[in-house]
C-alpha cells in the first residue's frame, strides 16, 4: 500500500519536474544555452491563467492558450535581452543574466499580482477517482499524459522534421548552418519561445493541485534543472523519464526513510549517477570536432 | 557675493535642519509608540490587521484627552519579515523617534531579534501576536518583554487538551512545516503529550514547496495516527488538506493558528472545515457589547470593513487593541515615559475590561504574558469565516 501510494505520487510529481526539464532541453539542443528564469516561467504561467481565466473571467481554454502564448512571448524577450547579447560574445555571462531575470519578474509578480497565495479551482483537481484503492485526482494522470506526449512530440520533431533538423544543426556549427541559408537567430529565439511555453503550460497544470504564489517556481525550476542534468540534457525522453525517476525517488525516500531524509537523498541520488554516467541516463558522450 | 544655484541650496538646507531639528520641540506634546512589523510581503494583512488594532484603541484613549495629558502617536516600520531589518527599524524608533514603546508583529524570528535591544535599551516591548515562547521568557535579568498573543508552549498544550477531550485521542501524529516555528512546536507538542502519558505515532516534516504531502501522511496512517497535530502556515496547511482528501483518509487535524493567515478555504477546498485550530480572538458568533462598539468602530474608520469576513485576522486586530489600551494604562501609572517606570506600570495594572477577557492584573515579575491557555478558543473556516466551535 505504502510502495503503491509512493508510485503513484512519484510519478505525478515527477512528470512535472520533466515538462519543466523539457524546456531545457529545447534550448539546449539548439543554442547550448538554457535559461534559470525556468522556474519563474512556471509561475508566469500559473499567474497569466489565473488573472484572464479567474480573475478577469476568461474562458479558461481561452485564458490557458493566451497565458501559454505570452510566456512564450516572454521567452523571446529572455533570449534577446539576457541570452543574445552575452552567447554571441562567446561569454557566459547569460547564466546570471537569466538569474536576475528570473529575480526580477518574481519581484514584479510580488508587487502586480500580491503575494497572497490564491487558489486555482479545477474539476480536475475536485473529487479524486479510485485506482486500485489509491484516491488521485483526474489531472493527476493528465500531467504525465501531455508530459510524456511532448516529449514524444519534440523527439519526433528535431530528429524527423526538416524544421526540426536544421534547428539542431545550429549548434553543431553555426556558421555552416547561417551558409545552408538556416536562420540561425530565429532558430534560437524559437527554442526559448518553446522552452518558456512549456513552463507556462506546466505552471497551469500544477496550479490546482498546488497554490499561485509569486514564488512558487523557484524549486520547482531547480529540482527540473536536476532531473534535466540526470536524465542527460540532449535527449527529450531521457530529461521526461530522468523527471519521473526524480520524483519516485523523491516519493520513496519519504514513505520509507521519512521526510527528513528526502532531499539529502534525492540529491545525493543525482550526483551518485552523475558520476556513473556523466552525461546523463539517455545522453551521449559530447564530441567536440575542431 | 552672487547667489549661486550651490550657495541657495546649501541655504534651503540650513532652513530645513533648522525646521527639522524644531520638530521634536513640537512633538513633545504627543507621546510616541513604534510599531515594527510586516507591512509589506507575505505576511503585510498581519501588518495592516495589527495597525488597525492599535490605531482604533488609540483613537479612543485620544478622544478621552490621551495619556499624561498628551496625545498618542504610532509611528510605523516595515520589518519585510527579516530579523536584521527589525532590529535596525527598532533602534531608530527608539534613538531618533524617541518613542516610549514599542509594539512588535507576527514573526517570531524578528521579534526574538528585537528581546535584546529592548532589554538593553529599557524601552517595553510589547508583542501582539508573534507566539515564539522565548520572547517574553527571555532569561533577561531586567526583562521589558510583554506579550498580549498566544504562547507556543501553552498553545501545544491546548492543543493536546482540545485533542483529548473533543477527540478521545490515543496516538496522535504530527505534520509540521521543516522550519524554526515548526521545531518550535515540536518540542512544545512532544513535552504536552509526555504530560498527559500519551504516545504518539510519528512525526513528519514536509516543505513550503511541497505538493504532494501524501507520503508523509501515508507514513503516519501506517503508524496507526488517531489524530493530527498541524503546525503550517496557511499555503503549506492547505496543501495537507488536500492531499488528506485524495488519501480519503477522514482524521481528526487540529492545528496553530496558521490557517487563519489567508484564504484557506479558497486554497483548500471544503474539507478546510474539518481543520479546527486556535485563536485568542473571533468577531464571529454571539458578540460581546465590548466586540460589537469595536466591530462597528472598525466599519466606520475603514470604509472597505463590510462584513466579519473583513476582519481577518482578527486576531491580530483584537491582540493590538487590548495591548494599545494596556500600555497606555501602564504609561498612565508610570506618571512618564520612562522605560523602567513603565514596566513597573504594567505590573501595577489592576483590572481592564478588554476586547479579548476582563484582564485581572494580567502582568507581574513572573509572568509578562496577559494571554493563557484559559483564553485560547477554538475555530473553522465555514465559507472563508472563522467560525468559534462550541466544545
Amino acid at each position: 500500500m505504502l510502495l503503491f501510494s509512493a508510485i503513484v505520487s512519484g510519478i505525478a510529481v515527477g512528470s512535472m519536474y520533466g515538462l519543466i526539464a523539457l524546456g531545457y532541453h529545447v534550448t539546449y539542443v539548439v543554442s547550448s544555452t538554457v535559461n534559470f528564469a525556468q522556474g519563474s516561467c512556471v509561475m508566469l504561467g500559473a499567474v497569466l491563467g489565473y488573472v484572464l481565466g479567474i480573475r478577469l473571467g476568461l474562458p479558461m481554454p481561452l485564458a490557458i492558450v493566451l497565458s501559454i502564448l505570452l510566456c512564450g512571448l516572454f521567452g523571446l524577450v529572455v533570449e534577446r535581452l539576457l541570452v543574445r547579447p552575452f552567447a554571441e560574445r562567446g561569454s557566459s555571462a547569460w547564466l546570471m543574466a537569466t538569474v536576475a531575470g528570473g529575480i526580477v519578474v518574481d519581484n514584479v509578480v510580488l508587487f502586480t499580482f500580491g503575494k497572497e497565495p490564491r487558489g486555482f479551482p479545477s474539476f480536475l483537481a475536485a473529487k479524486p477517482i479510485e485506482i486500485f484503492g489509491m484516491g488521485v485526482f483526474p489531472l493527476q494522470i493528465v500531467i504525465p499524459l501531455v508530459g510524456l506526449g511532448l516529449a514524444v512530440i519534440l523527439q519526433f520533431a528535431f530528429q524527423r522534421t526538416a524544421k526540426g533538423k536544421a534547428m539542431l544543426a545550429v549548434v553543431q556549427n553555426k556558421r555552416a548552418a547561417q551558409l545552408m541559408g538556416i536562420n540561425v537567430r530565429r532558430a534560437v529565439a524559437l527554442s526559448f519561445a518553446l522552452s518558456t511555453a512549456l513552463a507556462g503550460l506546466a505552471g497551469i497544470l500544477i496550479a490546482p493541485l498546488f497554490s499561485v504564489q509569486s514564488d512558487m517556481g523557484t524549486l520547482f525550476g531547480i529540482k527540473a534543472f536536476a532531473a534535466a542534468i540526470l536524465g542527460g540534457i540532449g535527449s527529450a525522453w531521457g530529461v521526461m523519464l530522468a523527471g519521473i525517476l526524480y520524483g519516485l525517488i523523491e516519493a520513496l525516500v519519504t514513505s520509507f526513510a521519512g521526510s527528513s531524509y528526502t532531499q539529502i537523498v534525492a540529491f545525493a541520488v543525482v550526483i551518485a549517477a552523475l558520476a556513473i554516467r556523466p552525461n546523463g541516463l539517455l545522453g551521449r558522450a559530447g564530441t567536440r570536432k575542431v | 557675493m552672487p547667489v549661486t544655484l550651490r550657495s541657495l541650496s546649501r541655504r534651503a538646507l540650513l532652513v530645513g535642519a533648522a525646521v527639522a531639528f524644531s520638530m521634536p520641540a513640537f512633538a513633545e506634546d504627543t507621546i510616541k509608540f513604534g510599531l515594527v512589523a510586516a507591512m509589506s510581503g507575505q505576511s503585510a494583512k498581519s501588518g495592516e490587521a495589527i495597525m488597525r488594532g492599535l490605531s482604533l484603541a488609540m483613537d479612543e484613549i485620544n478622544a478621552k484627552g490621551g495619556v499624561l495629558g498628551k496625545k498618542l502617536e504610532l509611528v510605523v516600520r516595515d520589518d519585510e519579515s527579516n530579523p536584521a531589518r527589525g532590529v535596525v527599524a527598532a533602534r531608530e524608533l527608539v534613538q531618533r523617534e524617541k518613542v516610549a514603546a514599542l509594539f512588535g508583529g507576527l514573526d517570531t524570528p524578528v521579534s526574538m531579534a528585537i528581546v535584546p535591544f529592548a532589554n538593553q535599551s529599557r524601552v517595553p516591548f510589547m508583542g501582539v501576536w508573534a507566539a515564539g515562547t522565548a520572547i517574553t521568557r527571555n532569561g533577561a535579568s531586567d526583562n521589558y518583554v510583554f506579550r498580549v498573543s498566544a504562547v507556543d508552549a501553552l498553545v501545544d498544550r491546548a492543543l493536546v487538551d482540545y485533542a483529548i477531550k473533543k477527540n478521545a485521542i490515543k496516538k496522535p501524529g504530527m505534520i509540521l512545516i521543516n522550519n524554526s516555528w515548526g521545531e518550535s512546536n515540536e518540542g512544545g507538542l512532544k513535552a504536552a503529550l509526555t504530560d498527559k502519558g500519551l504516545p504518539f505515532a510519528g512525526i513528519e516534516k514536509f516543505q513550503d514547496a511541497d505538493v504532494d504531502v501524501v507520503p508523509q501522511l501515508t507514513r503516519l496512517k501506517d503508524e496507526g495516527a488517531d489524530a493530527l497535530f498541524l503546525v503550517a502556515n496557511v499555503a503549506p496547511s492547505s496543501q495537507v488538506v488536500k492531499s488528506l482528501d485524495r488519501m480519503g483518509w477522514n482524521v481528526p487535524i487540529i492545528s496553530h493558528w496558521g490557517p487563519a493567515g489567508g484564504r484557506f478555504t479558497e486554497l483548500a477546498g471544503p474539507s478546510a472545515a474539518n481543520v479546527h485550530f486556535i485563536q485568542t480572538f473571533s468577531f464571529a458568533g454571539k458578540m460581546s457589547p465590548k466586540a460589537e462598539a469595536v466591530f462597528e468602530a472598525l466599519k466606520k474608520k475603514y470604509p472597505e470593513v463590510k462584513t466579519l469576513a473583513d476582519v481577518t485576522p482578527a486576531v491580530g486586530i483584537a491582540n493590538a487593541y487590548d495591548a494599545m489600551h494596556l500600555t497606555a494604562m501602564a504609561v498612565e501609572k508610570a506618571g512618564s515615559t520612562d522605560g523602567t517606570k513603565i514596566r513597573d506600570g504594567f505590573y501595577a495594572i489592576d483590572r481592564y475590561d478588554g476586547l479579548i477577557k476582563a484582564y485581572d492584573k494580567p502582568f507581574s515579575e513572573q509572568n509578562h504574558d496577559a494571554l493563557s491557555s484559559g483564553d485560547y478558543i477554538f475555530t473553522h473556516f465555514i465559507e472563508g469565516e472563522i467560525v468559534p466551535l462550541t466544545n
